[in-house]
């Protein structure tokens, strides 16, 4: 009986030494220095009296933040609406073979990456100033279809939809080519030699590949956008950051807004990344040889490994198993 | 009366800047019949097989392929001079040409059923089921209907180049160029790329064949062309051309490839 015990204690020995993972004891110190650190700033929050905790807990749901919640997504949704048709369009123009569309794409790419995004927001914001009526007609005549005052038509949040619109198109268009550039020729010799048109080729061949290198730095940009409409504040965009200074001038409470106004861009923000990363998957198909696994997946996968790993553990150790099962 | 070749080439001329590729073409590959293109890299027979279906603009000379002249109309009023086509007129002609690449090219989104029934169905306008139907019966002829499902990722360099033959077939053309459809493929897998292409040509497939596989040629071309530096120096029967040739050149070529 213990000499069974024996050789099997020494074969399963010589394997465990052959297979076992190497063991990483730099990453358990760095992690626990860094869970430290997050717990003292997060004390240090919490026990500083320079912040009013329950003013916080007052105003996180209050109805007036929510309301600026809800036009903050709306703004970013619509903008990046806005900024993927025109990006798709302008990045289409640049690789054309036509001359006055290369040169209208990157004219557009010249003006409204080269001026700050602030001031294309003032500019939207006060457009009233600059042209009192916006009309359509046949220029140099008196024919007019279609007249209206400027500032009915632009109001705070048209402005600020085309000033965050068409700014984030000029960078999205670049992001766009890159995707569209990255898809290799022979694609487009094999689709046309099949009788497909351009349009149709670029529809069903081009863009579903290109789709896989543009969607995470558009993930990036959609991230940037959430937080670039705090700069509509300037135009009176009641949106989240707008809503949360007009509260703080009245109570006073800057500090306390702002953060009530950072945790939701930060809750925004981390919502944001689960579309993403299911848009990467949809685009990844048959790129490598297997899909990576979703996190539902990866969590399934590390609770069979950690069983395993337990019963495995209760293998090699079967004394205390023993002992265990005796008491 | 004869009947009219399927593809007549009528002094084709093509540059790439200073460099002349093509130096006037002629040739015929009539109804049926199987012609390989022999020559070394750099003679020109591959930018000609890809001057067919007007992936490349020629630069002079016609191109007809069932009487049709590809890629161009003939100006109304100034004879002898021709204007490119619309891109949609050109997608229509080349509806009734397949071509298989050197490097596959298969769509590496979808699936080999789905890369084979994409044309059928998004430009000829066949109905889905039908399509997918027809798409299982060209792989069960390339011998590859339990990869229907698989991305091309997943199939080896030699099932590809097969469901890239699949697809061409797929649009029912009268006419199928292959440019060098066996140069990127391991040993191995030449032999069965080259036993579909055997059987096409048996079912009575007109074919051109740019090739290095002069076995290949021998057994299955009814004529073979020997290009170099962009003309064409001999062509004839493959018993001819191959095992007889007229020119130093040709015997050249064939003694460093045999």
């Amino acid at each position: 009986m213990s000499a069974t015990d024996m050789t099997v204690k020494s074969t399963a020995g010589t394997h465990d030494v052959a297979a076992a993972p190497r063991s990483h004891p730099g990453r358990w110190i760095a992690a626990a220095a860094l869970v430290v650190l997050c717990v003292g700033w997060v004390v240090s929050l919490w026990s500083n009296q320079n912040i009013d905790h329950a003013t916080i807990a007052d105003f996180l749901f209050d109805g007036r933040i929510l309301q600026g919640v809800l036009l903050t997504v709306g703004l970013t949704a619509c903008s990046m609406l806005l900024a993927t048709a025109l990006a798709v369009a302008l990045a289409v123009m640049r690789l054309s073979a036509n001359p006055v569309l290369r040169v209208v794409s990157w004219g557009y790419t010249w003006f409204f990456r080269g001026t700050p995004l602030l001031v294309q927001i003032v500019f939207w914001g006060y457009l009233g100033l600059l042209y009192e009526k916006i009309s359509l007609g046949i220029p140099f005549t008196s024919v007019h279809f279609f007249s209206a005052n400027t500032n009915t038509i632009v109001t705070p949040f048209v402005a600020g939809l085309l000033a965050l619109g068409m700014n984030e198109a000029a960078y999205a268009s670049e992001i766009v080519r890159a995707g569209l550039l990255s898809v290799d020729h022979g694609q487009v010799e094999a689709a046309h030699s099949l009788g497909m048109s351009p349009a149709y080729t670029l529809r069903r061949i081009i863009v579903p590949q290109a789709m896989r290198v543009i969607i995470p730095p558009m993930g990036n940009e959609t991230i940037s956008m959430l937080k670039n409409t705090a700069l509509l504040q300037l135009i009176a965009v009641p949106e989240l950051y707008t809503r949360a200074s007009w509260i703080s001038a009245q109570n006073l409470s800057q500090v306390e807004l702002l953060i009530v106004a950072s945790a939701w861009y930060l809750v925004l923000t981390s919502v944001l990344s689960v579309p993403q990363y299911y848009l990467e998957r949809r685009y990844g198909r048959g790129a490598g040889r297997s899909l990576p696994a979703t996190p539902w997946q990866q969590a399934r996968h590390t609770v069979t490994r950690i069983r395993t790993r337990v019963a495995q553990v209760a293998h090699t150790h079967p004394r205390n198993a023993r002992t265990e099962a005796d008491s | 009366m004869t009947p009219s070749p399927l593809v007549e080439a009528r002094n084709v001329r093509k540059h790439f800047g200073a460099h002349h590729v093509l130096k006037g073409i002629d040739l015929e590959v009539r109804r049926g019949e199987v012609m390989c293109l022999l020559g070394p890299s750099g003679s020109g027979k591959s930018t000609f097989l890809r001057c067919i279906n007007h992936l490349e603009k020629v630069d002079g000379g016609r191109i007809y392929v069932d009487g049709e002249l590809m890629g161009y109309e003939e100006h109304a009023s100034r004879k002898g001079h021709a204007r490119e086509m619309k891109p949609k007129q050109i997608a229509a002609q080349r509806r009734s040409i397949g071509m298989v690449f050197q490097r596959f090219n298969l769509f590496p989104h979808l699936t080999a059923l789905e890369n084979i029934t994409e044309a059928p169905i998004g430009v000829a306008r066949q109905s889905r089921p039908d399509a997918r139907s027809r798409g299982m019966e060209l792989l069960r002829r390339v011998g590859l209907t339990d990869h229907a499902g698989a991305y091309p990722a997943h199939l080896s360099g030699g099932q590809q180049q097969r469901v890239a033959i699949a697809r061409a077939l797929a649009m029912e053309p009268k006419l199928m160029l292959f440019d060098e459809p066996t140069s990127a493929l391991d040993p191995e897998l030449v032999g069965d790329v080259l036993s579909v292409m055997r059987d096409l040509a048996r079912s009575g497939m007109t074919m051109i064949v740019v090739t290095h596989e002069i076995g290949f040629a021998r057994e299955v071309a009814d004529q073979v062309v020997f290009m170099d530096d962009g003309i064409v120096v001999e062509s004839g029967a493959p018993s001819r051309v191959i095992d007889d040739p007229q020119h130093e050149r040709t015997r050249a070529f064939l003694d460093s490839v045999l």
